[in-house]
């Protein structure tokens, strides 16, 4: 809401109050500020001259040398202005002034003839081309009466006070208007309101005579004021109106227009002038939209209307979109002789709709869907009339029109003391919250209790929640004091965050980086990774309004989200990446939320990596988080990998994860010119795997022996299997068995590789023999002998 | 002898100051001490004294021994020093040369401020509570006194899956859950990914992040709320901030209010990021609304509560001086090492 401040000064006395000391109280009450424009800031040494002379510049055919008078002596300038005429009073930049956009005006020569400063268009004087008139809309500024010579242009037009721009919240919608912001600049600083002069009727009634109305939707319609002008003389509203129109943000048309605009401004009501010769037996119906209806309206587009909408109709035809826009069959032109001017209030749901279905959103209709008093169109069809007369834009005919099927009842809020000061944690005393409501013209009444009635345009006091923010906001946010909350909670993490930190802790410490995805993903994705046309993976949560097909579904898996910033980063040359996300993924369930899984997913690529680096990082995790019991096994059929290089991972029976390098062709549908590893842990479950409690095992007394351990086996023999025949042989004196070789090739027959341990030994209670040790040995090499055919070397 | 002893303590002495080095302090320590040395040998002479002479004798012998000792020992330690020396200036490298440096991981930005938010709070005693990201109207909308036609709802804010479903716009729903399941006192903070249909650009990303908190007991103020968001700020932002509230207006409390914090990049003189005011708003917060908590199962005559919330990712984005949030999603590697 723009609040030129000459304007407010109309209502409400602040002379003598800075624009600061304005701003800040009212910010602090509820009004925040979103900008303040200030010309003196910008327009410098712009003054009041006047047009002497005009003659053709004699050397370029569309430039003219013009002798203005500016007070203190006659000046030339060059202009290429073609609206202007001698005589004319306009504003000069001198030389040495300042302009809108900070632009310095200097003298120099144009073509060869001097110009010693420059004629202003309203643009060039800080206006937004939106709201300048037509008339001036690429021509110089032509002042509407003699103003002295020299003046400061500001002054003219009283444009030296600033305009100040406020966020008005949804629930206030009697603050978008001049008068609703002065209540508040009244209520800040304790001054009473300034009402504006209004007409006043007289007492027989000829409205009948022109006009009638009728409501068959009182539902959509509560109010419905009209009046009737006649001898209307359409021309442009004097500068001043114009003006003030221009600072809040409205471009002006004409007489009938602008006061409208200018009363809507004012009030925050909406209004509607109709030419009335235009509409049928001047008889207004408000009702709901019949079959095929369609109307042509004002910005001459023609809208097919739904059912349910509401329309202004006379018998034959609709001649407005109730609330959103009049219709171009009954506009007021510059032929109109009488009008008929509409002040009421219509459902703001049915109106939010409407102009939502349509596309159309308008000054009326923004107002109107946040709400206006049903009292409101009394007090602002009069003044309307009487900016009319006063201004001689045409006569008003006596008598109101006034349908209002079902008056509401006044609101009236009980209220306690006690509870305004238990919300709010202050000391309030009856006397002060009283005090602060009247300010609000808010009346209270004594009844048991306290009982609150607001005034009628304050259509968000309902509730006495209603009333402890307003008494809130008056006392001041910044005089209730600062004190922390009494009750004994503490802060702790639960179990699964703790883990989740861990793990988290976990990663980091083996240099992977942390990223953070869309949750929503193109169903492509799937494809992309090589995914089965039955994986359960396929049934994916939809959204019915994505952004694009590239967000369309909730993702299923993290592995493409992974492979798409791997991919990213490899193509933006960084050489060695290990990234993981910890997020959701999401699969439907009928009729109930869908499920969330946390998953666990971890991408790597670089010259160092392979699958046993990423290998690495997953132990790592796994020991990081005490999960006992883990093991890997060869997988051949996950799509996404390469069938060689691939495994499950499992704690216990259960499958936890799946890791291994990208198979070529996802690796090449990503882009990724290196061989690259993905991690696909489900971190849902592996968090159930972790031991809570850690035990410390005693640190060993009696020494260990060491043997290693050289066996030629087939190429299929696993590593694991070695070590499961090893360990189970070895039984409780075996500590350790770790891999330390793997060797193909020379000496080595085709089919077979020859595989090296060391294996450790150690009792708990003794000295373990040479005896004893080569006894258990022997028989490991037995059993792999017997079990896998391997031989030692 | 006595004459004989001291002379040999005189040569050997010489002998140990000029031998070049610890082989040659050995051969010394033989000549004159071993078994066949000949301070050994003129002791062997001993016999030949009278018994008057001899414990005289004997302590010269032995003093001219032990000295001889010391002084080798003496000499030996610094011949020892020179040549380790010597030995470690040969071992010498250049400590400018590249470090065999472990390379850790770095955690994403936006959680490296959500720990260092999380931390706050729980240290002021909340817990941390999740909630799904797709989740019901009503917990998202209707539980929070929105109202049945507010714009918030439509297709062009909400991305919804159906009519019912609908992915979170905000933390909010959350706190209903909690609310609906656990009995006051409730001290919690809910951080989360949220959801707009917002095309992407510098400053709007159709995800986004939020930490909501929500306090409700018996006698929870304003001035409650006042003060733990104050702290709040402080500890984030260091001591010298100030916080400044404003009335606002938000469906879920009443009496509602946005929180600015004193600009913590140019300390409230004004500069480019608090756009020459001084203040940056990072919250929005108010007492939670009666028709909420009812809702929710608890008595609002009985208990009150406050409740607030701010974007992460603006805060983060401040902080860091990131100005485009999609960087925040890109992942690049060279984004996140820096945290």
């Amino acid at each position: 809401m723009r609040v030129p401040v000459e304007w407010l000064k109309d209502y409400v006395n602040i002379d003598g109050i800075e624009t600061k000391t304005l701003v800040d109280r009212l910010v602090l009450t509820g009004s925040n500020n979103e900008g303040i424009t200030d010309f003196t800031r910008q327009i410098e040494n712009v003054v009041v001259g006047k047009i002497l002379e005009i003659k053709q510049h004699p050397n370029a055919d569309k430039l003219v040398v013009c002798q203005v008078d500016v007070g203190a002596e006659v000046i030339q300038i060059v202009t290429g202005a073609t609206n202007i005429s001698e005589m004319d009073y306009i504003p000069v930049a001198l030389h040495g002034s300042t302009i809108a956009g900070g632009v310095k005006i200097k003298k120099g020569k144009l073509r060869g003839e001097v110009s010693n400063g420059m004629l202003c268009s309203f643009d060039e004087l800080g206006f937004d081309g939106s709201v300048i008139p037509k008339e001036f809309d690429d021509g110089i500024l032509i002042l509407d009466q003699a103003y002295p010579l020299g003046m400061p242009f500001l002054e003219t037009l009283k444009l030296s006070d600033p305009i100040i721009d406020f966020e008005i919240t949804p629930n206030r919608s009697d603050c978008l208007s001049m008068i609703g912001m002065a209540r508040e600049v009244a209520a800040s600083f304790d001054q009473t309101l300034v009402h504006p002069k209004v007409y006043e009727d007289k007492a027989s009634s000829e409205i009948e005579k022109y006009a009638s109305v009728v409501i068959e939707d009182p539902d959509l319609c509560p109010r419905y004021t009209a009046k009737v002008v006649q001898d209307i003389k359409i021309e442009n509203s004097p500068m001043w109106l114009q003006i003030r129109l221009m600072q809040a943000g409205m471009r002006p048309i004409n007489n009938i227009v602008d006061i409208t605009n200018y009363v809507m401004l004012e009030y925050g009501q909406p209004i509607h002038a109709f030419d009335l010769d235009s509409v049928d037996e001047g008889k207004i119906i408000v009702r709901r939209v019949k079959p095929n209806e369609t109307i042509v309206t004002l910005d001459d587009k023609e809208r097919a209307l739904e059912e349910d909408m509401l329309v202004i109709a006379d018998p034959k035809k609709a001649i407005a979109l109730a609330g959103v826009m009049g219709g171009a069959n009954t506009e007021v032109t510059p032929e109109t002789k009488r009008v008929l001017l509409e002040v009421a209030t219509f459902d703001k749901t049915s109106i939010r709709k409407t102009s939502k279905e349509i596309g159309l959103r308008s000054e009326a209709s923004s107002r109107y869907e946040k709400g206006v008093s049903d009292q409101l169109p009394l007090i602002v069809v009069n003044r309307i009339c009487h900016l009319i007369e006063a201004l001689g834009a045409g006569k008003v005919v006596p008598g109101l029109i006034d349908v209002y099927p079902n008056p509401k009842d006044k609101v009236r809020i009980p209220f306690r003391i006690s509870r305004i000061n238990q919300v709010i944690g202050s000391d309030l005393t009856e006397e002060d919250v009283i005090g602060f409501l009247k300010k609000l013209d808010i009346r209270v009444e004594r009844e048991d209790g306290l009982v609150a009635v607001p005034p009628h345009y304050r259509l968000d006091l309902d509730k006495e929640i209603d009333l402890v923010e307003e008494v809130a906001r008056l006392y001041g946010y910044d005089k209730i004091q600062m004190t922390l909350p009494k009750a004994a909670t503490w802060g702790a993490l639960t179990n699964g965050q703790r883990i989740e930190k861990t793990a988290k802790t976990e990663l980091l410490a083996s240099g992977v980086n942390e990223i953070l995805t869309y949750s929503f993903v193109s169903k492509r994705d799937l494809d992309r990774i090589r995914l089965g046309e039955n994986s359960y993976l396929r049934n994916q949560v939809e959204l019915i309004n994505p952004l694009g097909e590239e967000f369309s579904v909730m993702r299923s898996s993290l592995v493409p989200n992974v492979l798409e910033v791997l991919s990213r980063n490899y193509n933006r040359k960084n050489q060695s990446v290990r990234i993981f996300e910890m997020g959701s993924v999401f699969l439907p369930r009928e009729n109930d939320l869908p499920i969330e899984r946390k998953m666990l997913t971890i991408g790597i690529f670089g010259e160092q990596e392979d699958f046993y680096s990423l290998k690495g990082i997953v132990e790592s995790l796994l020991d990081g988080m005490h999960v006992k019991d883990y093991f890997f096994e060869k997988e051949a059929n996950a799509p996404t990998y390469h069938k060689g290089r691939c495994a499950n991972l499992f704690v216990g029976k259960h499958l936890v994860g799946t890791l291994g390098e990208i198979h070529p062709l996802v690796q090449e549908e990503y882009s990724i010119g290196v061989r690259s590893y993905v991690a696909d842990l489900d971190f849902n479950l592996l968090m159930q795997m972790t031991t809570e409690d850690v035990l410390f095992t005693p640190i060993p007394k009696y020494p260990a022996v060491e043997r290693d351990m050289a066996v030629l086996v087939r190429d299929e023999v696993t590593s694991r299997q070695i070590e499961t025949i090893v360990r189970r042989v070895g039984g409780k004196l075996l500590e350790s068995i770790r891999m330390f070789d793997m060797y193909k090739g020379k000496q080595i027959s085709e089919g077979h590789k020859s595989v090296a341990y060391a294996l450790i030994f150690r009792a708990e209670d003794r000295t373990l023999s040479d005896d004893e040790v080569n006894g258990v040995f022997s028989k490991i090499l037995k059993e792999l002998e017997a079990e896998l055919g391997a031989q030692l070397r | 002898m006595k004459e004989i002893l001291n002379q040999l303590l005189k040569s050997a002495t010489e002998e140990i100051h000029s031998a070049p080095g610890l082989k040659e302090l050995e051969e010394i320590r033989v000549k004159y001490l071993g078994k066949k040395g000949e301070i050994t040998s003129v002791l062997k002479n001993m016999k030949d004294l009278s018994a008057e002479e001899r414990p005289a004798i004997g302590k010269v012998a032995n003093s001219v021994r032990e000295e001889i000792e010391i002084i080798l020992e003496q000499v030996k330690e610094e011949k020892k020093k020179v040549e380790m020396d010597a030995q470690l200036e040969k071992e010498g490298i250049d400590v400018t040369m590249p470090s065999k440096k472990h390379e850790r991981g770095h955690k994403h930005p936006l959680n490296v401020a959500l720990d260092e938010i999380m931390d706050i709070f729980l240290g002021m005693g909340f817990k941390i509570a999740e909630g799904p990201e797709v989740d019901t109207v009503y917990h998202n909308f209707d539980a929070l006194n929105a109202p049945i036609d507010h714009p918030s709802r439509s297709l062009s804010d909400t991305f919804y899956i159906t009519e019912d479903l609908l992915l979170r716009t905000q933390t909010s729903p959350i706190q209903v859950r909690t609310m609906k399941q656990q009995k006051p006192p409730i001290r919690i903070i809910a951080p989360g990914r949220c959801f707009r249909n917002d095309e992407i650009d510098a400053t709007h990303s159709p995800m986004f992040h939020q930490i909501e908190g929500l306090v409700v007991d018996e006698n929870v103020t304003m001035a409650d709320l006042k003060g733990t968001l104050d702290m709040f700020a402080k500890r984030l932002f260091g001591n010298q901030t100030k916080t400044k509230f404003r009335p606002h207006y938000f469906p879920f409390t009443e009496p509602s209010g946005e929180v600015d914090v004193s600009c913590f990049k140019c300390g409230g003189e004004g500069c480019r990021f608090c756009s020459g005011s001084g203040w940056i708003e990072i919250l929005g917060c108010g007492m939670v609304h009666p028709n909420v908590l009812e809702e929710c199962g608890i008595d609002s005559e009985k208990y009150t509560g406050f409740a607030f919330g701010m974007g992460l990712d603006r805060i983060t984005m401040l902080k860091y001086e990131i100005d485009d949030i999609r960087i925040l999603f890109e992942n690049d590697v060279r984004l996140i090492k820096q945290f």
